[in-house]
């Protein structure tokens, strides 16, 4: 055994040395460990919530782009209708438009017609007088005949 | 060449030592008779180096602590510190500023007081000669210096006592005098007619506890500088021999002083525990 005044020497040094490390090492190390555990921490919750938004607005983007199609195809369907109708529109239009052209040329013919056989019961009345006058040979009075003539034309 | 390897051992198993003689200080030799007061220079100046290495290291470290991206010396500190700590945690349940920091510091103050045993063992006592020869103009075999301090028992049994007056210290506050006192004597039968065993084996118990943190650490570097000095007297063949024990030692150094670490914080935790 070789013990002596080192014992003291050496536990003083042990003091010192423990009370140093318990206030100017430890807690400043301590101190910065948990401070950086806390930013990592902090940094995990962080990114795990951001996952869970894009997440969310990948959700949502996609509701969107169906929302989307869904009403391009809706207005796809309402313009084809639109055109279907308008067609259909324009085709009754020019059917009504042929037939009131039809239907006015018809009119047209018919007064055409009216008139030339007026002209003609005229025509046909003044020759047939003419022609009973040469027959006759003599005057006949029209005004006095007229009413036979008149009957003659009405039969034509 | 055995009295030659013999002093040699012993010439390397020799602190140096000082004292005080009639009026002024002496040194080695001349301290034969003077007893306790007696002070091993080398251990208490090689320790408190040591000790101020590590204290200057991790306050530079602590003082320039950054809670962001940590440089590679902070990554390191901070692992050993985090290393110390998980241990305490897992082993100790209460709340005490002390002993955290006292195991860091038992941690790696004895880690590098350790670790001076794989420095070659003729380096510093041939140094150490060499100066004492050309500047003191002494006997280069009267310089003896021994760099491991956890070699010499006043250190391994200082540390122990320190950590056997804070186990006293906690045992008493935590519990009162009166449950350590009862502690001391219900244990292990709880019977009043067996007081005096009691106390008797929960004493030995108790001392037992500095007395073999001590001589354990003590035992084990003190034989394996033996080893060494052994290993260094057997010539040319010394160098595999000595590779050897010292790849062996990568295990010992850090194993001792982990376990007088743990073994700190342990019996700390069994001062803190109501029975």
């Amino acid at each position: 055994m070789n013990i002596n005044a080192t014992l003291i020497g050496e536990s003083i040094a042990f003091i010192v040395f423990v009370i140093f490390c318990m206030k100017f090492v430890w807690p400043p190390i301590m101190a910065a460990i948990e401070d950086r555990q806390k930013t990592i921490a902090d940094g995990l919750a962080a990114s795990d919530r951001a996952a869970k938004d894009l997440e969310l607005a990948q959700a949502k983007a996609a509701e969107q782009l169906k929302e989307a199609k869904a009403q391009a195809a809706e207005i796809i369907e309402a313009a084809k209708k639109r055109e279907a109708q308008m067609i259909d529109e324009a085709a009754e239009k020019a059917q009504a438009e042929r037939e009131k052209i039809i239907a006015s040329g018809h009119a047209e013919i018919e007064s055409e017609r009216n008139r030339a056989t007026e002209e003609l019961r005229q025509q046909v009345s003044a020759l047939a007088v003419a022609g009973a006058e040469k027959i006759l040979e003599r005057s006949i009075d029209a005004a006095a005949h007229s009413d036979i003539l008149d009957k003659l034309v009405a039969e034509l | 060449m055995a009295a030659d390897t013999g002093s040699y051992i012993k010439h390397h198993l020799t602190n140096a030592k000082m004292c005080m003689s009639d009026g002024g200080v002496a040194f080695n030799k001349a301290c034969a008779d003077a007893g306790f007061w007696t002070v091993h220079v080398d251990t208490l100046a090689w320790s408190i180096v040591l000790g101020l290495i590590f204290l200057l290291t991790f306050r530079s470290v602590a003082k320039k602590a950054t809670t962001g991206v940590p440089g590679k010396m902070q990554c390191a500190v901070e692992m050993v510190v985090e290393f110390v700590d998980k241990s305490v945690k897992e082993t100790f349940h209460g709340k005490n500023a002390l002993i955290a920091p006292l195991s860091l510091t038992i941690f790696v103050w004895v880690l590098l007081m350790n670790a001076m045993d794989w420095v070659p063992v003729d380096w510093i006592p041939t140094i150490a000669g060499l100066i004492g020869q050309h500047a003191f103009g002494m006997d280069p075999h009267d310089v003896y210096i021994k760099s491991v301090p956890t070699t010499d028992m006043n250190m391994t049994f200082a540390l122990s006592l320190g950590v056997f007056f804070l186990i006293i210290y906690y045992s008493i506050k935590v519990k009162g005098l009166g449950g350590f006192a009862k502690e001391l004597t219900l244990q292990p039968f709880n019977h009043p007619a067996f007081i005096p065993v009691n106390f008797i084996l929960e004493s030995v118990t108790l001392i037992a506890r500095p007395v073999s943190l001590a001589l354990r650490l003590f035992g084990n570097l003190y034989a394996g500088e033996l080893i060494f000095i052994l290993i260094a007297t057997i010539g040319l063949f010394q160098l595999p021999v000595h590779f050897l024990w010292a790849a062996f030692h990568l295990l010992v150094i850090p194993l001792q002083a982990f376990i007088f670490m743990m073994l700190t914080i342990v019996y700390l935790s069994l001062a803190h525990e109501d029975h």
